[in-house]
């Protein structure tokens, strides 16, 4: 009894912890809540989720911004999966990301070479300058024991007024403007013939093909390599790591490296293709927490985050669309947050799965993982 | 010199007060066992809520009241994830901070024909200074040798004379503190928090522990959050709480999941604000920018410096399921 009884525990856990199917089914439940509000707030939800659609998929213009806006996400979001991987929660992605737009617009301006050396040292230096940033809240962690939470955070701001500070300096900053100088030609990825076809103002860039490729490279390292088992391993259980002989502070270290150079990475190509400069910041601008809602859609897994990095750049920038009837954009924020609200609460898609295919009529105590 | 001293500790009182509030739901929350990293939502739905409230009626206890209810709500979403389907506390959090603020400036945009900052609160319908009208006795009244001690902005006054919201932040540390620590209910608190088991086998209710107390966190950020919007300023806007929930998330861990030392993290935090808004406003030829990043790096090193593995209630984090081995 008992051994059937785990059985079919493991049959249901098999069954609803697809991640797929887990994760389809939290969004379409978020989108069914964002669509409630939208009524309740005295809008139509499906012209609103029309003009939504249109906006992201109705013209190449749609389709090019789309994919412009979720290329820093696919970094940011593998960031922050990497680290979850490794059992570290890294919230200081928003500062690695500054820190590494920060580091490849001195890199971009101030360096003068061919393109086909200045744009690779770019992204190394923005990634290499990030990794480096959140290697220190790795070290702290792996020395003084400080949580890497609270390191982050405070990284993040320290970052932060460190990006407003060099904005301060004459040598830097475009004059009579809020930001910086532009970064050399040399250093661009952006796709000008590209740009001819879906309108100047999108800002087609290579930097989609780079973040894909990374993603891929983060694959091949967490699933392939000693020093990616070995990280999953502490992630997985740290005690049992050390007592396998794994250095555990040395991975909390590596991880958070890893972890940052792909936070910068997307800072880096941020620059390289949109922005081409860096400016004063009054607050956070998301990045890295949107890289967070990513990589928690994307199941932690390198695909997944692509895929959900293009959902949300998709739905972020389609939801625009929506303000031709006055809908107000943060329902985006709403419907994000719903999804990211289903997808934690496992048990409820449980149910809510029984009740659609009812194969499992029997009561009794429900498996819990 | 004196009034340099009171200036400080005045700007530390006021920069510490919404983190004080917020930082003690963490504390509750945390001590049975919930992570509640969704506490910047919930500040930033409670400073809409407050300021939306005391922009329509003008009156700032109601505004204070709605303010924590608002709160509340969220908190109670939390716990519905996080309680009874065993959600992911972080992932349930890290929700809430998409949703309460998403829902804050949608609401905002609805009801104030589109604008994302609430209408400016009157200073008469502001947070009181309950102690103000006495202070203005005093110097009235006073012979002149001391009356000038209780002038504004003497330091008498710059100290002591503090919104409402102050005064309520440190008397819900002491409660929180009697509450947790001499109280039946805080002992039952805490043994769902560090072994929600043995509790239940005793007896105790553990979920309905954990939604009192994750409700309760909810209320208290956002009253933090109204806090800010009906004191410090006089409105809300989408920068208003940026980071500051996070910040007490930090201060529950610095504070070592204590009321009482969730004071001094945030009364630390607040300190360093002050010296930074004092340093800045001496003439000191020192950039914004670097004075910006001081309270953030003397919590770093404070951290450092403060080694001593920081202990957690032992179930946080877990969700509890009865029955399960």
């Amino acid at each position: 009894m008992a051994r059937e009884n785990n059985f079919k525990a493991k049959m249901i856990d098999y069954i609803l912890n697809e991640n797929l199917k887990l994760t389809l089914l939290s969004i379409i439940l978020g989108l069914l809540s964002g669509a409630v509000i939208l009524a309740i707030a005295g809008f139509n939800p499906l012209e609103a989720y029309q003009l939504m659609i249109i906006g992201m998929l109705g013209s190449p213009r749609g389709i090019a911004w789309t994919i412009v806006q979720s290329t820093p996400l696919i970094l940011t979001g593998l960031s922050v999966a990497f680290a979850f991987k490794t059992g570290l929660f890294n919230i200081g992605v928003e500062g690695q990301f500054i820190i590494g737009a920060l580091a490849a617009t001195l890199a971009g301006y101030f360096l003068d070479l061919p393109a086909i050396l200045h744009i690779p040292t770019v992204l190394l230096v923005g990634m290499t300058a990030a990794g480096l940033w959140a290697a220190f809240a790795g070290y702290l962690k792996a020395k003084f024991g400080v949580h890497e939470v609270i390191a982050t955070i405070m990284l993040n701001w320290i970052a932060l007024y460190l990006n407003n500070y060099l904005l301060e300096f004459d040598s830097f900053r475009r004059p009579s403007s809020e930001s910086s100088h532009r970064i050399k030609e040399t250093a661009s990825i952006a796709i000008t013939w590209l740009r001819d076809i879906v309108g100047p103002a999108v800002r087609v860039n290579w930097g989609i093909v780079i973040a894909l490729v990374i993603a891929i490279i983060v694959h091949y390292i967490l699933f392939k390599t000693t020093l990616g088992f070995q990280l999953r391993a502490v992630g997985y259980n740290r005690d049992a790591s050390e007592y396998g002989g794994i250095n555990v502070n040395r991975n909390i270290i590596i991880s958070m490296a890893i972890s940052g150079m792909l936070g910068g990475g997307a800072g880096a190509l941020h620059v390289m293709g949109v922005s081409r400069q860096v400016s004063v910041l009054a607050a956070m601008e998301g990045f890295g927490f949107n890289g967070i809602a990513v990589s928690l859609i994307g199941n932690n897994s390198p695909i997944g985050v692509a895929l959900s990095a293009i959902l949300f750049g998709g739905i972020s920038y389609g939801g625009r669309n929506m303000q031709n009837i006055g809908v107000p954009s943060e329902i985006i924020s709403i419907v994000i947050g719903s999804i990211i609200f289903y997808i934690a609460s496992y048990k409820l898609l449980q149910f809510v799965l029984k009740k659609f295919n009812r194969k499992n009529d029997k009561g009794g105590k429900q498996y819990v993982k | 010199m004196l009034s340099n001293i009171a200036l400080i500790i005045s700007i530390t009182l006021m920069y510490a007060t919404p983190l004080i509030y917020a930082a003690l739901g963490g504390v509750i929350s945390e001590k049975s066992g919930i992570v509640n990293i969704g506490l910047e939502g919930m500040m930033t739905i409670g400073a809409f809520a407050g300021a939306a409230t005391g922009a329509l009626t003008g009156n700032p206890w109601l505004a204070f009241i709605v303010a924590g209810l608002a709160g509340g709500l969220f908190g109670l979403l939390h716990a519905v994830a996080s309680v009874t389907f065993h959600a992911n506390q972080v992932v349930s959090g890290i929700a809430i901070n998409f949703l309460a603020p998403g829902l804050a400036l949608f609401i905002s945009r609805r009801i104030f024909n589109g604008a994302t900052m609430t209408p400016l609160i009157p200073l008469e319908n502001k947070m009181p200074l309950p102690l103000n009208s006495i202070f203005q006795l005093l110097h009235l009244r006073l012979p002149k040798s001391v009356s000038p001690l209780f002038a504004r902005n003497s330091v008498i006054d710059l100290i002591f004379n503090q919104y409402a919201t102050v005064y309520i932040a440190l008397a819900l540390v002491g409660i929180l503190w009697f509450l947790i620590y001499k109280t039946k209910l805080g002992l039952r608190i805490r043994a769902v928090g560090e072994h929600p088991k043995a509790a239940d086998t005793l007896g105790v209710n553990v979920y309905k522990i954990r939604y009192l107390c994750v409700i309760l966190s909810g209320a208290l950020a956002g009253l933090g959050g109204a806090s800010l919007s009906l004191a410090i300023v006089s409105t809300f806007r989408a920068t208003l709480v940026s980071g500051q929930g996070f910040i007490a998330l930090a201060a529950v861990i610095f504070g070592k999941w204590k009321p009482q030392g969730a004071l001094a993290a945030c009364l630390l935090f607040g300190l360093a604000t002050g010296l930074r808004i004092f340093l800045g406003g001496t003439g000191l030829n020192v950039s914004q920018n670097l004075l910006s990043m001081l309270p953030y790096i003397i919590t770093l090193i404070v951290l450092v410096g403060f080694v001593g593995k920081v202990v957690a209630p032992a179930a946080v984090g877990l969700p509890y399921e009865k029955g399960d081995n």
